[in-house]
C-alpha cells in the first residue's frame, strides 16, 4: 500500500498553463499518474495536451472528481491558491512553490486547520510524492523509484531525497511512497504524519527519515517514534557543518542561536532508539541491512 | 536580512512605534552635527549586526560637543567581532527608570506566533530564559485572529510590568504585532523597552530581521539592502542567481539543491576536509548557471579543489558537464576539480565530460569517494 495518494487518484494541476505546471504535469501523467484536469483562471476551455483547463479549483472537481492538486504557482499567489484547493473540496494539496512568505504560510496553514480539516496540505517549497508505479504528483524524477516497497521515506530536502531513493532503488529495493515535506518553516505536513502514516501502512516495513538544521520537528519526531512507532527507523540530518545564524538555501534550514542544530536532532533521534547515521550513503547502506534481515 | 539599528528604528517609526529621535552620522563632524541639532546629552552607537557593542566600546555617552568627537572618532573604524564601523547612530539621551524587553518571532512547532514580553530587559533573553524562565510572559498568537489591545492589556499584566507602564506597553505592542506582520519581519525586537522616570515607554534597541521571501510586495527595503555589507562573492553569486555562502575551508563545493549541499558539507568534514562555501545552483540549472558557478568558486583564494556534487533531477547532468567545460573554457580555473554526477542524463553528461578528464578533471562514483579525492587533492 501506499500512503496519501494511490493509483487510483485524480489529480488537478493549479498553473499547468506555466512552463513549470506544463513540464511537470505532463511528466506526472507520463509516469502514470491520474492528471485530470489543469486550472489557470481566464484560460478555461482550453486544454494541455489534452488535459482539459478549468478556471477554478471548483469546476474542475466537479467535472472530474479530483481529490488531489498539484500546486505550481508564483510564490505571491500561492497561499491563494492552497485556499482555493480546500475550498474547491479538494483533500490533498500538494505544493512545490519556493519562496512564499513565512507570515502567508503562517495564516494558510492555521486557516486550513481551522476551515477545512479535512485538507491536508504538503509542502510548500517541497518536491511532491511519489508512491512508485502508482501515481507521481512533483517534481521527483520518477525512474530513480522502484515500485513494491517496503520502505517509506519522508524527508526535508529534495535532492537528499532523490538520493535516498537511489541508494535503494540500486540495491533493488522499493519503496511504498516517498514523501518530500520540504524546507520551509511552515511545512503542512510534518514527519509525526507520515511516520504514523507509514506505521498504519501494512506494506511498509521500515521508514528512512531525512531532516535537516533548524526548527524542532526532528526532535518532536523523536518523541512520537519513542512512544509509538514499531517499525525500525533509518534516519540522516544535513547540516553538521552548517553555521549558526544563515539559512542554508531553505528558509527553515536555519540555526538560531543555539537552537535547531543537527548535533541536537540527532542526540534526540538516537535516545528514541533510531538508526542514525552521518552520511546519505551510510543511511542507505544501514537500510539495505535492515530491509534484508527482514 | 538583518537591520543595523538605525533602520530597524526607522522601520519601527513607520508603524508608529516611539524610538528616541537622532540620525545618523558616518564622520566625526556629522556626528557633531546630528548632536547640535538634536541637544545633549547623547549616546554614540556603532551600528554593526553584531551583539556585544556595549563590552566592545562601541556604544558611549557623550555630554558636550568634545565627548562626542572623541567617541566618534573612536568607534568609527572600530572592529568588533569582525565587524568594522563605518556608521553611526546619534540619538537624545534617555533616563531610564525600568527596562523591559519584547519579541515576537514565528513559534515553528506551534505554527503560530510567539510572543515574549519580559520586566527584566536590558540584558540577553537567552540568559533570562534560562537563570529565571518565570520572568518571561510568552503569548501565543494565532497568526489567523491576530493580537488585539484587550489580550495586549492581559499581557502586560501577566508580565508584571510596571503599573504607569502598563497602558502604553500594551499599545506599543500592538504597534510591534504590526510591524511583525504586516512589515513581515522573522524577528521584532526591542531590549531594552524602557520606561524613563517621567512615565513613557518608548524603544532604545531595534533588532528586526526581515523575511526576503516577502521583498516582492515591500519596494521600500531597497534601501536597506543597499547598506547591505556583503561578501562580494555572496554578491557575485546572487547577481548570477545562485545561492551562495561563503565559508573558512579549502574545498570549493558545488551542489544541486539546499539538502545536497549542506550534506556535502558534511561529508567533506566527514573524511578530514573542510569547505570553502555553501554553493546551490537550485533545480533546473543549465549550462550557463554551472559556468557561473564555477567561477564564483574559482575568484576564493582559499580554495585548493572543487567538489561538484550533482543528482539529477530537474537539474540535468549533460547541462552541468556541458557547463563545466564552458567554464574551463572561458576562465583559467586553477583548483582541480572532482565532479560526482548521477541522476538525469548522468550517464550522457560523464561522457560529454570522459574526453577531457586528467589529474586536474576528475570523476568519482559516489559522493564519499569524491569527497575523499577532493580532500586529498586540497591537502596534496
Amino acid at each position: 500500500m501506499s500512503i496519501f495518494v494511490d493509483e487510483n487518484t485524480k489529480v488537478i494541476v493549479q498553473g499547468l498553463t506555466g512552463g513549470q505546471g506544463k513540464f511537470h504535469g505532463l511528466r506526472n501523467r507520463d509516469y502514470g499518474t491520474k492528471i485530470v484536469g489543469g486550472v489557470t483562471p481566464g484560460k478555461g476551455g482550453s486544454d494541455v495536451e489534452g488535459i482539459p483547463v478549468f478556471n477554478t479549483v471548483k469546476e474542475a472537481v466537479a467535472a472530474t472528481g479530483a481529490t488531489a492538486s498539484f500546486i505550481v504557482v508564483p510564490p505571491r499567489f500561492a497561499s491563494a491558491a492552497i485556499l482555493e484547493a480546500a475550498e474547491g473540496g479538494i483533500t490533498f494539496i500538494v505544493c512545490i512553490t519556493e519562496g512564499i512568505p513565512a507570515h502567508d504560510e503562517a495564516v494558510t496553514y492555521n486557516r486550513l486547520v481551522e476551515e477545512f480539516p479535512g485538507a491536508r496540505l504538503l509542502g510548500p517549497n517541497c518536491p511532491g510524492i511519489i508512491s512508485p508505479g502508482k501515481c507521481n504528483i512533483g517534481i521527483t524524477s520518477g525512474d530513480i523509484a522502484l515500485p513494491g516497497g517496503p520502505v517509506g521515506i519522508v524527508s526535508r530536502s529534495g535532492t537528499l531525497t532523490y538520493q535516498a531513493l537511489h541508494e535503494l532503488s540500486q540495491q533493488g529495493i522499493g519503496q511504498t511512497t516517498c514523501v518530500g515535506i520540504g524546507g520551509d518553516p511552515v511545512p503542512g505536513t510534518n514527519f509525526i504524519d507520515c511516520l504514523a502514516a507509514f506505521e498504519a501502512d501494512p506494506e511498509t516495513k521500515a521508514v528512512m527519515m531525512i531532516g535537516e538544521i533548524g526548527g524542532s520537528e526532528e526532535e518532536r519526531a523523536a518523541e512520537w517514534i519513542k512512544l509509538n512507532m514499531t517499525k525500525p527507523v533509518v534516519s540522516y540530518i544535513a547540516g553538521v557543518t552548517a553555521p549558526a545564524g544563515r539559512k542554508m538555501g531553505h528558509a527553515g534550514a536555519i540555526i538560531s542561536g543555539s537552537k535547531g542544530t543537527a548535533q541536537a536532532k540527532m542526540e534526540a533521534l538516537a535516545a528514541a532508539g533510531v538508526h542514525v547515521c552521518v552520511n546519505p550513503t551510510e543511511a542507505g547502506e544501514k537500510m539495505v541491512e535492515i530491509v534484508r534481515a527482514l | 536580512m538583518d537591520l543595523f539599528e538605525y533602520q530597524g528604528k526607522q522601520y519601527f517609526s513607520r508603524f508608529g512605534i516611539a524610538v528616541s529621535p537622532g540620525d545618523v552620522a558616518d564622520t566625526v563632524d556629522e556626528a557633531v552635527a546630528v548632536a547640535e541639532r538634536i541637544g545633549y546629552p547623547v549616546v554614540v552607537k556603532a551600528q554593526v549586526k553584531v551583539g556585544g557593542r556595549g563590552k566592545a566600546g562601541g556604544v558611549k555617552l557623550a555630554a558636550d560637543v568634545d565627548e562626542v568627537r572623541l567617541h566618534a572618532g573612536n568607534i568609527l573604524g572600530l572592529d568588533i567581532k569582525g565587524h568594522v564601523v563605518h556608521r553611526l547612530w546619534i540619538e537624545k539621551s534617555s533616563d531610564i527608570a525600568k527596562e523591559y524587553y519584547a519579541s515576537f518571532t514565528l513559534d515553528r512547532p506551534n505554527k503560530t506566533h510567539l510572543g515574549m514580553l519580559s520586566a527584566q530587559g536590558g540584558v540577553e533573553i537567552e540568559v533570562v530564559a534560562e537563570e529565571n524562565p518565570s520572568a518571561i510572559a510568552f503569548l501565543s498568537i494565532d497568526p489567523v485572529r491576530g493580537l488585539d489591545l484587550a489580550t495586549a492589556r492581559r499581557w502586560v499584566d501577566e508580565a508584571q510590568l510596571d503599573e504607569v507602564a502598563r497602558e502604553q506597553a500594551a499599545e506599543l505592542l500592538v504597534k510591534l504585532y504590526e510591524c511583525y506582520t504586516v512589515g513581515d519581519c522573522d524577528l521584532a525586537e526591542i531590549n531594552p523597552l524602557i520606561l524613563t522616570p517621567n512615565g513613557t515607554v518608548h524603544a532604545l534597541d531595534a533588532k528586526v530581521t526581515l523575511d526576503e521571501n516577502a521583498s516582492f510586495r515591500h519596494p521600500e527595503w531597497e534601501e536597506f539592502r543597499a547598506t547591505e555589507t556583503e561578501d562580494p562573492r555572496e554578491k557575485m553569486a546572487k547577481e548570477k542567481g545562485l545561492n551562495y555562502i561563503g565559508l573558512d575551508g579549502t574545498i570549493g563545493i558545488i551542489a544541486n539543491g539546499a539538502g545536497l549541499a549542506m550534506s556535502t558539507l558534511d561529508v567533506v568534514n566527514q573524511v578530514g576536509g573542510t569547505a570553502a562555501n555553501f554553493l546551490d545552483i537550485g533545480g533546473g540549472a543549465n549550462a550557463d548557471l554551472m559556468a557561473a558557478a564555477m567561477e564564483v568558486i574559482n575568484s576564493d583564494p582559499k580554495v585548493k579543489a572543487i567538489f561538484v556534487n550533482i543528482f539529477g533531477g530537474i537539474t540535468r547532468v549533460d547541462e552541468v558537464a556541458k557547463g563545466v567545460l564552458e567554464a574551463l573554457s572561458r576562465v583559467a580555473i586553477t583548483a582541480p576539480i572532482v565532479l560526482r554526477l548521477d541522476g538525469t542524463n548522468a550517464v550522457e553528461g560523464r561522457a560529454i565530460l570522459a574526453p577531457h578528464l586528467n589529474d586536474r578533471l576528475i570523476t568519482e562514483a559516489t559522493m564519499l569517494d569524491a569527497a575523499r579525492r577532493a580532500v586529498s587533492l586540497a591537502n596534496a
